[in-house]
């Protein structure tokens, strides 16, 4: 890969030392009011959410139909808004840029959704859920936000069966639970592999009916391309209709950003080709500060890359490391051969021999960082891609000695079918190899309890927002969050906002539409116009590969101010340089495409500065500067206990951070030790 | 390897469309189908001419977005969706013919890409449980038997990618509607609906100008989730009771 080189950007005379205390990051920021959650009530964490939804105004039926809602999204957070604010008598207009809203992402999810049912009777309770939720974030979660997940949690399981999810069960007609991503307890409903496609069916034949009783407007294959805020309130948003390239405006009197995540900033992730930061970063640029962007999760059993084509990457269940054993050779010089070849002194079980007590088990960013440091170190294995061997084993053999191949076939069976189709290698007999990957965001818009952005008017909801998962997620939440927000939060925060209207109303033509739409178009004829000579593809690789290198499992000072001039220069060369051919006037993937990585290539500039400044290991990410003598990820919870909410400034202006300050009432902060 | 593509091209709804042959060198078998076809579009772009517009999303076989007549197959000779095509599956030399969906149901949009909306319509007339959110009754109230909901699970899981219209002569959505009245159908609570159910999906399928099922059985063998035929003998028992029933 060509990287610009390039070291200018920050002003060096600026040594970044104040008062003894060192910010690497100041440079690059200038330092803004601190942040505080308004909405969250005082007082028990357990009594705060019924206390808010009593204190939230109520709208009338007979007005609710006066009263407008678009909803951007129709994954879980999306399409179970879209349809509960349906049903409750809202005019609501609901997009996806896909061609049919079950579409969205959420569809994905494999594991499951955990739920405080204690339905096994082995000790779980909504405190339980709680805590573990926030001990799970590393304890950079909002603690109010995070209780009210565990308290709706109940209802979502309900809601789901009622409307017709196939959840697995038991021979005694009751749902099955199974354990999920470390955690004790049992709780975690599943639809064999496939939870999030049967939760987002129930969700999107929710919305559908909505559809026909016709409360909500749907438009699919539409893509929002800007917020529209009219006296600092989101007013509506500008859309680009994806087939006849038509740019819209639509008016509403509260804007629902439930756009998802945006792992695809490191161009290689879990998530679908068209998972995007777009909804946000512009909703970003108009006001809304956004939260700990740096925090990504890595997930460490994806399927390796295969060569440069490689367009996404498909994950595997966790669960294979329960029987699975995690090597590589010893030695550099073994990495070519077959691994049935390499004998048992020959391999290093690395996790095992650094984590006796876990081995394999280890938490994800764990077993994820530890894979790339064997492979950075030459030991890695699979086909050479740009110089590296990025793969380590994951071998079934003992397995399949103690247990039989049926037993192993039993359990993972069509996790060993979906290897060999992609891999086109048979895991029963040569063992899989694994690589991490870039799977979810905690990061995204700053809301407040009530879920509303800092711009009056926007509520976020879903992986878009940033409030429940702390610095990491654990398994099976981020469905739980998305059907939380949508179903039995949003409903009710939203309607203490509407309770004010009805709003003015506002004319296509009021100069702050007019400028938006304005914006819209001549970006979009920027692209079509700059006949450069590179793809847009070329570009989001290149971030890819910046992110990933700098921004990824592992960050250092040095590296993320590399990463910050590298971006910047990427960004010039693209708008002076990319090549974007067709017109606006039809469908234009290219075109579409072009839009999402400029947004990309500005998110990750502040994704950098936000992880230069948090100058502590935490979550899923590790510090180099902040470890322990053996190497251990070490939080500093005297410096950082607090959420960092962005506010944009204008393009090559410092960025404004607010700190919202995180206190637990309800829990006492550890360190975690996995040794 | 190296291929002959022949791919249809077609600028817009309403223009005439034609295929265009392409050459493609240095395909590695461990590509998959897409990314075979983002390289072909690299070169195009690269080449001044425009990048042939196909769909996609998850590229995991779940979404059910993307989907291809591949040498008259739909989503290609093996039983899966086309992103999870690999190009192992083709030999060194091979012409192959991509088309889009061919169904009247299914209008082209631009080149590959076909508007599928008229599932989502089918869905609105019926493929649902009516339960506002928050009224749902606790979920162990009503038990259901391991084996309905095993049976349950195993029709829902179709994604509506629309292969079973394009491979079937008569562009019949039979399979698709019959996999949602059988999830449904063997759920309890699915049974309050169950006559209108159907009655209304049939109609609006109808509506919609998809054509009759006559047994022939090509969509269940395109089917990337294998969703059996007698989903379909299911549908007609469902419509039968129905209209018994008065509707
Ligand atoms: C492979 C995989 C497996 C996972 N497994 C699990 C699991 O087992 N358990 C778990 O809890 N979590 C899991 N997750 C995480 C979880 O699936 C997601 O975090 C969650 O589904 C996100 O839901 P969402 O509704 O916020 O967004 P999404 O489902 O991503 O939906 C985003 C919506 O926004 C729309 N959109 C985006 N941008 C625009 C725009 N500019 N204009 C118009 N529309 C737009 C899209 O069309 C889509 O409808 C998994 C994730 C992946 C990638
Ligand atoms: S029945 Fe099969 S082929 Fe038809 S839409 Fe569903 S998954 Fe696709
Ligand atoms: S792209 Fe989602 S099923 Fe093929």
């Amino acid at each position: 890969m060509d990287m610009p080189d390039t070291t200018t950007a920050a002003d060096p005379s600026h040594s970044g030392i104040l008062d003894g205390d060192y910010d690497d990051a100041a440079d690059y920021y200038n330092p803004g009011e601190p942040l505080v959650d308004t909405k969250a009530p005082d007082g028990p964490v357990a009594d705060r959410w019924q206390n808010r939804k009593f204190e939230a105004r109520l709208v009338n039926p007979a007005n609710r139909r006066k009263l407008s809602i678009i909803i951007v999204g129709t994954g879980l957070a999306g399409a179970s808004a879209a349809a509960t604010l349906g049903e409750a008598g809202y005019n609501v207009k609901s997009f996806c840029y896909q061609d049919s809203p079950r579409r969205a992402h959420s569809i994905a999810a494999q594991g499951g959704i955990n739920a405080a049912k204690n339905y096994k009777e082995d000790g779980d309770s909504v405190h339980r859920l709680f805590y573990d939720t926030v001990k799970g974030g590393d304890y950079r979660s909002r603690e109010s936000n995070v209780y009210r997940l565990a308290e709706v949690s109940t209802n979502i399981i309900d809601q789901c069966v009622a409307q017709g999810v196939p959840f697995a069960r038991e021979y005694g007609g009751l749902l099955d639970n199974r354990s999920f991503g470390g955690v004790q307890v049992s709780r975690t409903f599943y639809a064999r592999g496939q939870t999030g496609q049967q939760l987002l069916i129930g969700a999107y034949q929710a919305l559908e009916r909505q559809i026909a009783a016709g409360t909500v407007s749907m438009f699919t294959r539409h893509e929002m391309l800007e917020l529209i805020t009219i006296e600092g309130k989101a007013r509506g948003i500008i859309a680009r209709d994806m087939v006849t390239g038509e740019i819209q405006t639509h008016l509403a009197d509260v804007v629902v950003l439930a756009s998802g995540g945006y792992g695809n900033v490191f161009y290689l992730s879990t998530n679908a080709m068209g998972c995007n930061v777009t909804a946000a970063w512009r909703a970003h640029r108009k006001g809304a500060y956004m939260a700990n962007p740096c925090y990504t999760q890595i997930h460490p059993t994806c399927i390796p890359v295969s060569g440069s084509h490689q367009s996404k990457l498909t994950l595997m269940s966790e669960s294979l490391r329960n029987d699975g054993r995690i090597w590589v050779p010893k030695n550099q010089a073994d990495c070519e051969k077959d691994p049935r070849e390499i004998a048992e002194e020959d391999r290093d079980y690395y996790l095992e021999r650094i984590y006796p007590s876990f081995g394999n088990l280890v938490p994800r960013d764990i077993a994820s960082r530890a894979a790339k440091n064997v492979c950075d170190e030459g030991r890695g294995v699979g086909p050479e891609v740009e110089g590296v061997r990025r793969g380590v084993y994951l071998d079934f053999g003992d397995a399949i000695e103690r247990l039989g191949r049926d037993a192993v076939a039993n359990k993972y069976g069509n996790l060993f079918d979906m290897y060999a189709r992609i891999t086109g290698e048979d895991p029963y007999a040569v063992p899989m190899r694994i690589y991490p990957a870039v799977h979810y965001v905690m990061g995204g818009l700053w809301v407040d309890y009530d879920l509303q952005s800092t711009i009056p008017g926007l509520f976020v909801t879903g992986e878009a927002n940033f409030s429940d998962h702390g610095a990491n997620r654990l398994g099976a939440s981020a469905l739980m969050q998305g059907l939380a927000d949508g179903y039995f939060v949003l409903p009710h925060t939203i309607r203490d906002y509407l309770a004010d209207g009805p709003f003015e109303t506002i004319a296509e033509d009021h100069p702050a539409v007019v400028e938006a739409r304005t914006s819209v178009e001549e970006r979009i004829q920027h692209f079509l116009t700059v006949s450069g000579t590179r793809s847009v593809d070329s570009y989001h690789r290149e971030l890819g590969n910046i992110m990933w290198e700098y921004c990824g499992m592992e960050r250092s000072e040095d590296g993320l101010k590399k990463a910050i001039d590298l971006i910047r220069t990427l960004r010039d060369d693209f708008y002076r340089n990319v090549k974007v051919l067709g017109s606006a006037e039809s469908l234009n993937q290219s075109l579409e495409k072009a839009g999402r990585v400029a947004d990309f290539i500005e998110l990750g500039e502040l994704m950098c500065i936000d992880a230069l400044n948090r100058r502590e290991s935490c979550g899923g990410h590790f510090r180099a500067e902040s470890q322990t003598e053996d190497g251990e990820a070490l939080r500093h919870d005297d410096e950082f206990a607090y959420v960092s909410a962005w506010e944009w400034t204008g393009l090559d202006e410092r960025p404004v951070l607010h700190k919202e300050d995180l206190t637990y009432t309800a829990i006492e902060m550890k360190q975690r030790s996995y040794k | 390897m190296n291929l002959t593509l022949k791919i249809w091209r077609q600028s817009g709804p309403t223009s005439d469309g034609a295929m265009h042959t392409y050459q493609l060198a240095d395909v590695s078998p461990d590509m998959s189908f897409l990314e075979m076809l983002d390289v072909l579009n690299e070169q195009l772009n690269e080449k001044g001419e425009e990048p042939i517009a196909f769909d996609s999303d998850c590229r995991e076989g779940i979404c059910g977005q993307c989907g291809l007549m591949i040498n008259g197959d739909a989503h290609g000779p093996e039983v899966t969706t086309t992103c999870q095509l690999h190009m192992r599956s083709f030999t060194d030399g091979e012409t192959i013919t991509i088309e889009p969906w061919r169904s009247d149901a299914f209008p082209v949009l631009r080149d590959l890409v076909v508007d599928r909306g008229a599932f989502d319509r089918i869905i609105q007339a019926g493929g649902f449980v009516s339960v506002n959110t928050g009224s749902a009754p606790e979920a162990h109230s009503v038990p259901v038997p391991k084996d309905d909901a095993d049976r349950a699970f195993n029709v829902a899981t179709c994604i509506g990618c629309g292969a079973c219209v394009a491979a079937c002569p008569n562009g019949s959505a039979s399979l698709f509607m019959g996999a949602k009245v059988t999830h449904l159908g063997l759920l309890p609570q699915g049974q309050p609906e169950r006559d209108e159910r159907v009655v209304n999906m049939v109609a609006q399928h109808d509506h919609e100008g998809f054509g009759g099922c006559t047994n022939i059985g090509a969509c269940t063998a395109a089917c990337p989730k294998e969703i059996p035929l007698d989903v379909i003998s299911q549908l007609n028992k469902d419509l039968r009771t129905a209209i018994k029933h008065g509707h």
